[in-house]
């Protein structure tokens, strides 16, 4: 299987604190792959790094043969890679349509991007009743699928997921990760962040398990959910 | 009738506080600075004009667009040297003394160069303007000119930020930078042309301003800086119409207690209204309360 994405001993601080203590992992082209783990583990900060928005202190980044740690920030969507950040981010202030089109930011070809809106309005039709709509009054699980939707207009190889699930009813959670499912079946490989460990093994491969910087366990999605300590310390059994 | 003409002046007035408070709240609201030395870049566009136009003797088009440029330069320089390295400082202080320390600087270097005795600005628009109902109406050139430009403005603003991929860009930057980074957007690059439009504002505000009062010295744009401050403010800062807005109320309520009421006690009015209106509204005339759904 071909790797699409590699993590090497990756260490991040905030000022003396040690957020990721030299974690390592991958992820192979076509996998959703789940990292769990609680509050204040790393998930998001690792998730921050791998798109620029945090620096790297050490270790490394390698996407498709390419290093991302020296790389600006806004560079990286143009790569391939995009990310649907936690607490969902949309622009408040501006129309869904707008938010769409900011998705495209890096792509030039109009053709191609109207085309990628008609496969996102496809995949979420109730984006397209609200494009005129102020991303800010749409209700939490709408600005959800508009992140979605923001992030899949990059055209992505790969997406990064934070914490989908939070504060959403559980109507809306089961809806979001069978969309999940459905864009990973397109091709777009996924690493899926969520404190939902139940959800996030239910749809990946393989998953790894953060706890305070470091990863304490990996392995195939369905044996870490019949793992005792998993089951024990996040799947509540 | 000199109601009307006392109004139209304050309209006048209220246009170019509104074009320096635009550049004032473009900063503020996607740089999420407050440009305190913004109202000094006036000043530096006057000195250009002035100087420029004497050099040339008259050419005042030429002038202007000169000061329009070298404005704008100075305004990207002085985000990347001075406020630039700031971004991201453990407080939003550090910023805004730095803004200050700038605006200390513009008026003493011009002090250097050209002294503290104030110059007589020759007016850039040498219309005479219109004359109305007999003579009993006269609208001078400058404040026809004036009104005109600031609606110019504003109209081309609000199509560069609403149909341009990089007035949208600055709005997403004003919103979120770290999703906007997300999307690809370069925030810095984002900032700096957001300073440069700014700066080109306040070289306009400039010329208009001292063709309208012809007087200048090293601290003509300090008062009028301030004013356009309180107009981005009561406007609803980080709000473009908003600014437009605020200005032309202050202007307008400037002229009036000035003529009505009291010339020295206008400012006290001005600031007064101000601070009614945040009492009432504390996001100012169109601030939005931004409600976050978490």
């Amino acid at each position: 299987m071909e790797t699409l994405l590699e993590i090497k001993d990756l260490s991040v601080y905030y000022g003396v604190i040690q957020a990721l203590k030299g974690i390592s992992f991958h992820v192979n082209k076509g996998e959703v792959v789940a990292l769990i783990g609680a509050n204040g583990a790393g998930k998001t900060t690792t998730l921050h790094t791998l798109s620029g928005l945090i620096q790297a202190d050490k270790g490394s980044i390698t996407y498709k043969g390419q290093e991302l740690t020296k790389l600006a920030g806004n560079k990286i969507v143009s790569l391939g890679m995009a990310q649907v950040p936690e607490g969902r981010r949309v622009f408040a202030q501006m129309t869904v349509l707008q938010n769409l089109k900011m998705g495209a930011y890096t792509r030039k070809d109009k053709a191609e991007l109207e085309e990628t809106l008609k496969t996102v309005y496809k995949r979420f039709p109730r984006l397209e009743e609200r494009k005129n709509q102020l991303a800010g009054t749409l209700s939490g699980g709408e600005q959800q699928m508009l992140a979605m939707g923001r992030a899949l207009m990059s055209h992505p190889e790969i997406i990064l997921m934070d914490e989908p699930s939070m504060g959403l009813s559980p109507i809306f959670v089961n809806e979001i990760f069978s969309i999940i499912e459905d864009v990973n079946k397109d091709g777009v490989t996924v690493l899926l962040v969520e404190q939902n460990a139940k959800k996030a093994l239910s749809i990946a491969n393989r998953a790894y398990v953060l706890e305070t910087g470091s990863i304490v366990k990996e392995g195939d999605a369905k044996e870490l959910m019949n793992d005792e300590s998993i089951k024990k310390a996040y799947l509540g059994e | 009738m000199s109601f009307l003409t006392y109004f139209i002046n304050g309209l006048s007035l209220g246009s170019i506080y509104a074009i320096i408070a635009l550049g004032y709240t473009m900063v503020y609201g996607i740089a999420k600075m407050l440009n305190f030395a913004h109202g000094d870049f006036i000043m530096v566009g006057c000195y250009i004009i002035f100087s420029v136009s004497r050099a040339l003797s008259g050419n005042s088009i030429v002038a202007i667009i000169i000061s329009i440029v070298l404005c704008t330069i100075l305004g990207i320089t002085t985000e990347f040297v001075a406020y630039r390295p700031l971004r991201g400082a453990a407080s939003p202080l550090a910023v805004l003394i730095t803004a200050i320390g700038v605006s200390y600087l513009l008026e003493n270097i011009a002090l250097l160069i050209f002294g503290a005795d104030v110059k007589s600005f020759t007016s850039v628009i040498k219309w005479e303007g219109l004359t109305f109902a007999d003579g009993q109406l006269r609208i001078q050139g400058v404040t026809i000119v004036t009104i005109v430009v600031s609606i110019v403005i504003l109209i081309t603003l609000q199509l560069f930020i609403n149909k341009t991929k990089q007035g949208q860009a600055m709005l997403a930057v004003a919103e979120d930078r770290g999703a906007a980074t997300l999307m690809g957007i370069n925030v810095n690059k984002t900032i700096m042309l957001t300073f440069a439009i700014g700066s080109a504002l306040a070289a306009v505000a400039g010329a208009l301003l001292c063709s309208a009062y012809p007087s200048l010295s090293p601290y003509t744009g300090a008062m009028p800086g301030i004013k356009a401050f309180v107009a981005a403010v009561l406007g609803g800062i980080g709000s473009i119409p908003g600014a437009m807005i605020g200005g032309l109320v202050l202007g307008i309520v400037e002229i009036l207690s000035k003529t009505y009421i009291s010339s020295q006690l206008s400012d006290a009015i001005v600031f007064g209204i101000l601070v009614l209106v945040l009492l009432i509204k504390p996001t100012g005339i169109l601030g939005k309360q931004v409600q976050v759904k978490v």
